[in-house]
């Protein structure tokens, strides 16, 4: 950092640095909780906070048993396996529609525009519990409640709106000329949409994909109400463990989640700053 | 395909429509007979040889068919999927079928009865309850009905279960009198043969007789309602089953009302038997009704009981919704108050709304000096900062709500450091969670990144010349930020608090797990009633408030920013 300038006076010196600490704390509030959990998770006591040991950096107060009972229980087994049937099912589903959708609303020319907008983001607006309230009632109605299939369908609808936020952000910048370009030289609709559209949407489609994925991934509401005993995944373990017997394992799955998270960061922001080098602007 | 042709008439942009209709019509002649002369003559031809506007607009019109056909799946599962669900929510918030479908002969016998004037009703809804009742046991739909009324007026729902034990002994005075008479009269068969239409026979639902249906409906209507349930329930041959006592109490209200001469009359099945009996009723013993039920239970002299029943017979009731905001419908119709002990959606509903406005204030607190510290930074390290920003942002809820769960305890992180400090006394922890403060500490920092991201792209284009015209011309740097920056600023922060409010009033895991029992918000009640007490009714109703709110709320954050700029970091 430059540091003030060097004309600054002594109280806008003060202030220059007084900012920057008030900044570095909130930073702190932002992050620390997070990072709190990974040392703790990783605790030889089953207790919520740094024993002794720990502080003193003694290997003795530190050991893996967390993880092995993550990778052991059967029940958090089966909430992860649950989890992992699940969440990828829901994003092939709502990125294959998505973008099928994302595509027809960036032609120049689509009647009701707005009103389809509107329909198609509104699982983002409304709030997860009145869509898990009406889709308990719904599915129950038509017998979906409780079932893979309906937990599915669910969580595809919820990932929906950001399928559709991030593709039709990238066929903003998408020249429409390439794939006429593409038509002149004899290529049907089907050969240009993969090989001329499709590779330079596809950042756009993966980060939707990934959105989508994190959706059904992180989602606990919904699944609550639409699945039954036999769907609940990771987010819902970890639920029902906080609200009943907290056991250090959490924080363990905490950890892992923390960083499944920091690596789909990672991956969406390279595949966003690749779109826009794809895309002819220059990286931010 | 022909309304998709329509719908792209009435684009404004279509040039003018209705050559289409003449287009149309042309265009089948145009097949037979090939132009003549070239584009010498007439309108401008495209090479095909149709004229280049309708050329133009038939392609205009399958863009607008192609869009809509990629478009078509995603919109009917989104409709599937989600709006039919939301839409299924409005619909129960104000259904109220199950009274008038349990209880269809009381309802109508309660129409007519002034439920606010304190008095039993007549005879007849007494009677018209026993036949229901009766019915609604054997399906096992009386139970059901009876915790739905209790959601009104507490002890109704005992009041069915207990009555719903011996309704089927509701005319025993008669039955006995009647088997007294004649054994037949306490058999199945002879019953079933009176009753029955001629070509009925078991598997097919029961047909009443319709001569015996003239000359004793109320029996006929009894016995049909007995026959049939007990098919649809048990699967039996009602001709193998005696029927129940209200059926006897049937019996006995359409002979006394019928007189000798006409008994006599009738020669269908039966006859010798109705002949018989009709010279004996009028030197039965006889009981009111009233009295039958009575003696089950004395709640059945509570008109408030009757008043529920008749308050809540519509299809539809805005009860739900009156329940909602602390109000109840009235006996005479009415809207009062709730009882003060049932008084808690207001409150509720005011917590929600204030602490999500604690949450969106401490967000604008702290996310005000990010976002500015981000827009001023040169790009390179605003990057790098952001990422401390998006990282919580990408975190899973429940990994940041375990996080403050383990840090706020009493034995947590946060308390071992102040008593390390000397802050705070080894005994005297502090309380920070499952309380309000637990639930604002902890939404604030959930919601913190949607306050940051509009703040900073809203920060991000306001030119730092202006900042340094203002000072240049000798404002104080104090003056130059709130009368130069700060204005410029405020979109931001309207985009920002109404997303976190928004997000916020809605919330439902986080006040659950931290919010212990005076930080829970209106989501946690509507939980509540879905998966504990099952009153889906005034679940749903609070729902449609909460999204009523909500959906303004978004009006108003589109008008300011518009939908389509919602940010994904």
């Amino acid at each position: 950092m430059a540091g003030p300038p060097s004309y600054a006076t002594t109280s806008e010196r003060a202030w220059y640095y007084g900012f920057r600490v008030i900044c570095g704390l909130i930073f702190f509030f932002l992050i620390a909780p997070i990072i709190t959990i990974i040392p703790l998770s990783f605790n030889a006591q089953d207790f919520f906070t740094f024993t002794p040991e720990m502080l003193a950096l003694n290997p003795d107060g530190y050991s893996l048993k967390h993880y092995e009972d993550f990778f052991t229980n059967p029940d958090w087994q089966q909430a992860m396996w649950n989890s992992l049937k699940i969440a990828p099912a829901a994003t092939v589903l709502s990125v294959s529609l998505g973008t099928l959708a994302a595509i027809g609303l960036s032609q120049p020319h689509v009647p009701f525009r707005r009103a389809i907008m509107a329909i198609l983001i509104s699982p983002m607006i409304v709030p997860l519990i009145i869509s898990a309230a009406g889709m308990y009632f719904f599915y129950s109605r038509i017998g979906l409640q409780g079932t893979y299939l309906g937990v599915v369908l669910a969580h595809a609808a919820l990932g929906i709106p950001f399928v559709i936020i991030t593709v039709t952000a990238t066929l903003v910048g998408f020249d429409r000329s390439l794939t006429r370009a593409a038509a002149s030289l004899g290529a049907d609709p089907v050969t240009t949409f993969f090989k001329v559209q499709m590779p330079l949407i596809l950042p756009g489609v993966i980060s939707g994909g990934l959105f989508a994925f994190i959706t059904s991934f992180d989602e606990v509401v919904v699944v609550i109400f639409v699945g039954s005993a036999n769907q609940q995944t990771l987010p819902w373990q970890m639920f029902t463990g906080l609200r009943e017997q907290i056991s250090p394992t959490i924080l363990a799955v905490a950890t892992l989640l923390v960083i499944i998270s920091i690596a789909l960061l990672a991956t969406v922001e390279i595949l966003r700053r690749r779109s826009e080098r794809l895309r002819g602007m220059s990286p931010t | 395909m022909s309304t998709l042709d329509s719908t792209g008439q009435q684009t404004a942009d279509a040039p003018t429509p209705d050559d289409a209709f003449h287009g149309a019509a042309a265009l089948g002649k145009r097949d037979t007979d090939p132009p003549r002369g070239g584009a010498a003559e007439g309108p401008l031809v495209s090479a095909d040889g149709t004229p280049l506007k309708r050329s133009l607009q038939r392609s205009l019109r399958r863009q607008k068919l192609r869009a809509f056909l990629l478009v078509a799946p995603l919109l009917l599962f989104v409709l599937v999927t989600f709006i039919a669900p939301i839409a299924d929510m409005l619909f129960r918030s104000v259904e109220n079928e199950i009274v008038s479908e349990t209880l269809p002969r009381t309802t109508s016998a309660l129409a007519e009865w002034d439920a606010g004037a304190e008095d039993l009703p007549p005879e007849d809804a007494f009677v018209a309850l026993a036949y229901d009742l009766v019915d609604a046991q054997e399906r096992k739909l009386h139970t059901r009905l009876g915790t739905r009324l209790n959601y009104e007026t507490t002890g109704v729902s005992s009041l069915f279960r207990k009555t719903g034990r011996s309704v089927d002994d509701v005319g025993d005075i008669y039955f006995d009198q009647f088997e007294d008479l004649n054994e037949n009269w306490d058999e199945a068969g002879p019953w079933a043969r009176m009753v029955a239409a001629p070509d009925w026979a078991h598997p097919a639902p029961f047909m009443a007789n319709a001569e015996f249906a003239a000359l004793m409906p109320e029996t006929a209507e009894a016995y049909t309602s007995f026959a049939r349930a007990m098919q649809d329930e048990n699967d039996d041959d009602p001709a193998a089953e005696e029927p129940w006592a209200p059926v006897h109490l049937a019996l006995y209200r359409d002979l006394i009302a019928t007189d000798q001469g006409t008994i006599d009359a009738y020669n269908g099945p039966g006859s010798d038997m109705l002949t018989e009996a009709r010279a004996a009723v009028d030197g039965f013993e006889t009981q009111a009704v009233s009295v039958m039920f009575e003696e089950i239970d004395e709640d059945w002299f509570d008109p408030e009981v009757w008043a529920t029943i008749k308050t809540f017979s519509p299809v539809y009731t805005p009860g739900y919704f009156l329940t909602s905001v602390d109000l109840k419908l009235a006996a005479d119709g009415g809207i009062t108050a709730q009882d003060e002990d049932q008084q808690i959606y207001l409150l509720l509903f005011q917590r929600t709304l204030f602490m999500s406005l604690v949450i969106m204030g401490c967000c604008v607190l702290l996310g005000y000096p990010i976002g500015y510290l981000l827009a001023t930074l040169p790009a390179r390290q605003a990057n790098l900062l952001l990422i401390l920003v998006l990282l919580p942002f990408w975190t899973s809820l429940l990994v940041r709500t375990s996080a403050w769960k383990v840090l706020l305890q009493q034995q947590g992180v946060i308390n071992d450091v102040l008593v390390w400090i000397g802050l705070v006394a080894d005994e005297a922890r502090l309380t920070m969670i499952n309380n309000q403060f637990g639930t604002i500490v902890a939404m604030t920092h959930i919601l913190l990144p949607f306050m940051i991201l509009p703040l900073y792209s809203v920060m991000k284009t306001i030119p730092p010349s202006y900042v340094r015209a203002a000072k240049s011309l000798g404002a104080t740097p104090s003056t130059a930020f709130w009368r130069v920056y700060f204005p410029q600023s405020v979109p931001g922060i309207g985009a920002g608090c109404i997303l976190v409010f928004i997000l916020a009033i809605g919330y439902y895991i986080t006040p659950e797990l931290v919010g212990g029992t005076t930080g829970t918000f209106i989501s946690n009640r509507i939980a509540f009633h879905i998966s504990s007490s099952l009153n889906w009714g005034l679940a749903a109703a609070l729902g449609t408030i909460l999204l009523a709110v909500v959906l303004i709320l978004y009006w108003v954050y589109d008008r300011i920013v518009g939908i389509d700029n919602v940010s994904l970091g």
